[in-house]
């Protein structure tokens, strides 16, 4: 597109930004509009997808490129996406059940070893640090293995917090809650760098106060 | 038939996949592949389920004049002028997302402003609860919020080191790679156990709220 | 008639209008971007790991670039990825790039495009954009086989066969370093599904919001290096020797910090006040 569309685009995208913003002194037809076109564009460019990235390289694509059973087996998942449709259609709708247990059970399936070897085990391992209490590191490493286990025994709730375990869920709250804080921490930072995204857009690229 | 069927195709599914995580040599192996390849296929498919809905709900707001049908309307011209330059992009230039597509000038001129300030707006809420609500009303909220104070700190430029080492130490160290790295660990941990294990609960059908 | 009550000034700050907040951080945070350019910032270990991970790489190795991202995670992940591609160009290592967050890979798109003619790179011989393919783990696990079974055609449907930096990556083996930049779950998938369970070398760009969640990796070693954040993106730019909205954008975060730490003082301070002020008349009563 031309330096023409690019002008209109770039005002097409400030009256969009400028409209979300207008919500913050209240709730208004423009904020209500650009909202309305955000969902819809979304979904059109989903069904885009759908059409480009899955339905015409891996079926249509493989159906002509490929020979034999190759090709003709391809229908099988054809099917059963199409399957998946057929929710819209009340009478017959229980046949979707199919295609989604065939989805839930590879889910199931991979998710029972790959979150064991990829994560479970692995994550143990890097916990069994050498303890010592003669530098500042190896004070941290004390705190590292004392605050996985008293996190891990927090959210045990099958016994009453009482004791030795109300103890350690105790000491286990102390960890979460430094956690919850550097995750508020960073999570202003990334909300604040949002902002500071659309602002150098409308500094930049709309009003040219920025070059 | 309606609920026995589809029991035993996930339990066949995921029973073949953990076999083949331990057995990745022929057949199992290739099977393996071919199903993840219709995994891919088949879960592109569910996406349009949920634009249906949408499709239908608001062309019923918009034919019938109900409160917000001009709304309703932009939604669907939105949705058609997106599908439509889609199409042209594919025809024209072999893809939509070419950089020329016209398809790439709604994505660009629409689709990423809207999406980046919806989420924009989120920075002025966060401040505002900051100020009104973020209160050290016990010990553990006051952990809570010193350890953002520590962490926002550390984390501002040119760098915590500047304003002290000690911050650095404390910020990076102590509270990154010590503090929040073990908590996070250890909620993961729980996480990942508890996926597993609904996960076979999945497999041996006993969860079956999937098939509602 | 009873008089009003008027309200004490905390009382009035505890009840301030909204609105002043989000007027009052709107300036804090543009005068800063009118005014200012940031200069060089220091790398933390993180990020320097990240980048050496990437500098280790010799000319003609692959790099994959993973798009787990769209337009609301943008402003951090966007000047990262510029800056991992140039470094990337820079050593003349072939670039292929995919996705997994379908309405955020046209972005990704762009920048390899944008970065590409900088450095005079060809597509199909320095760097490929293999697209997207649904189904997230089940893309991840089939690469680790044969990626042709996934991804037979790049975006634009031509064989991945009849282009040179693709015709001989066949699975993992092929790739000698996965960058990926995450704003969502998709970095644990990397990791349990491709890293686990394959072994690929993999170093991550996330968003700040997921940057804490990715440190028990780090420790494990199951990834290189992390990239966190717009701060991360402006240590990453410094090391590569560019500036972007990364560098741009520290000193409107600097002042954004200051005056939230600000408001949390502020605000917890009208709290005790106003709550020691309700129990001196709870007592006078």
């Amino acid at each position: 597109m031309g330096s023409l569309g690019t002008i209109l685009g770039t005002w097409l995208a400030g009256f969009f930004t400028l409209a979300i913003l207008s919500f913050l002194y209240k709730d208004n037809p423009f904020y209500k509009l650009a909202e309305h076109v955000y969902v819809g564009v979304s979904a059109g460019y989903w069904l885009i997808y759908v059409a480009f990235f899955d339905v015409e390289p891996m079926l249509i694509g493989t159906f002509r490129t490929q020979t034999g059973l190759e090709k003709w087996i391809i229908l099988v998942p054809g099917a059963l996406g199409l399957i998946m449709l057929s929710r819209w259609f009340p009478k017959i709708g229980w046949l979707s059940r199919w295609p989604i247990a065939f989805t839930v059970g590879i889910g199931a399936g991979l998710g029972i070893t790959a979150n064991l070897q990829g994560f479970v085990i692995p994550q143990i391992g890097a916990t069994f640090v050498p303890l010592s209490l003669t530098s500042v590191k190896g004070f941290l490493d004390v705190c590292l293995v004392i605050g996985v286990i008293t996190t891990i025994l927090y959210f045990y709730f099958s016994k009453p917090h009482k004791g030795i375990l109300g103890t350690s869920a105790w000491i286990g709250i102390f960890f979460i809650m430094v956690s919850f804080g550097a995750s508020f921490g960073y999570t202003l930072m990334a909300r604040i760098s949002l902002l500071i995204g659309r602002l150098d857009f409308l500094l930049t690229d709309l009003l040219h106060v920025i070059k | 038939m309606k609920r026995t069927v589809p029991l035993i195709i996930t339990f066949v599914t995921a029973f073949f996949l953990v076999v083949s995580f331990f057995i990745p040599h022929e057949p199992f192996g290739a099977l393996e592949q071919r199903m993840l390849v219709w995994f891919a296929i088949v879960s592109g498919f569910t996406m349009l389920l949920g634009v249906d809905s949408l499709i239908r709900a608001h062309t019923r707001q918009f034919l019938r004049f109900k409160p917000g049908w001009t709304q309703s309307l932009a939604l669907i011209i939105g949705l058609i002028v997106t599908v439509v330059l889609g199409v042209v992009g594919r025809v024209k230039f072999g893809s939509p997302f070419h950089l020329q597509s016209p398809f790439m000038f709604v994505y660009t001129y629409a689709i990423v402003p809207l999406q980046a300030t919806m989420f924009a707006l989120l920075a002025f809420f966060i401040a505002s609860a900051s100020y009104r609500a973020f209160r050290t009303r016990n010990w553990v909220a006051t952990v809570l919020l010193v350890s953002a104070v520590i962490v926002m700190l550390w984390r501002i430029v040119p760098s915590g080191h500047s304003i002290s080492p000690f911050l650095d130490w404390l910020g990076e160290d102590a509270i990154m790679n010590t503090f929040q790295m073990a908590a996070k660990r250890g909620i993961q941990i729980g996480a990942a156990l508890g996926a597993v294990s609904m996960s076979l609960r999945i497999m041996l059908g006993i969860e079956r709220s999937y098939l509602s | 008639m009873a008089e009003p009550t008027r309200k004490s000034f905390w009382e009035a700050m505890n009840t301030i209008d909204r609105r002043i907040i989000f007027l009052i951080l709107f300036i804090v945070v543009t005068i800063p971007m009118l005014l200012t350019i940031g200069g060089e910032i220091p790398p933390t270990p993180p990020v320097q790991q990240a980048y050496d991970a990437v500098e280790a790489l010799e000319p003609g190795d692959i790099l994959m670039v993973s798009i787990d991202f769209d337009a609301t995670s943008a402003p951090e992940l966007m000047p990262m990825l510029k800056s991992v591609l140039r470094q990337a160009f820079r050593k003349d290592v072939k670039v292929i790039m995919l996705g997994h967050i379908a309405i955020g890979l046209p972005l990704g798109h762009m920048a390899l495009e944008q970065i590409a003619q900088e450095f005079g790179k060809e597509y199909g011989k320095d760097y490929v954009d293999l697209g997207y393919r649904p189904g997230y783990i089940a893309v991840m696990i089939a690469m680790g086989r044969e990626i042709g079974d996934i991804f037979a055609t790049d975006y634009r449907g031509t064989s991945i066969r009849e282009l040179e930096v693709t015709k001989n990556v066949h699975s993992y083996k092929d790739i000698k370093l996965l960058f990926g930049f995450e704003h969502g779950g998709v970095l644990d998938y990397w990791v349990r599904y491709a890293q686990a369970r394959f072994g690929q070398k993999m170093t991550f760009g996330t968003t700040a919001v997921m940057a804490p969640d990715a440190y028990p990796y780090l420790q494990s070693a199951q990834i290189e290096g992390l990239v966190g954040g717009l701060k991360g993106a402006a240590e990453y730019e410094t090391l590569v020797g560019t500036t972007g909205l990364g560098t741009r954008g520290m000193p409107a975060q600097l002042w954004a910090h200051v005056l939230v730490i600000g408001f949390i003082v502020v605000g917890n301070l009208g709290y005790f006040f106003t709550r020691r002020q309700r129990s001196r008349q709870g007592g006078d009563a």
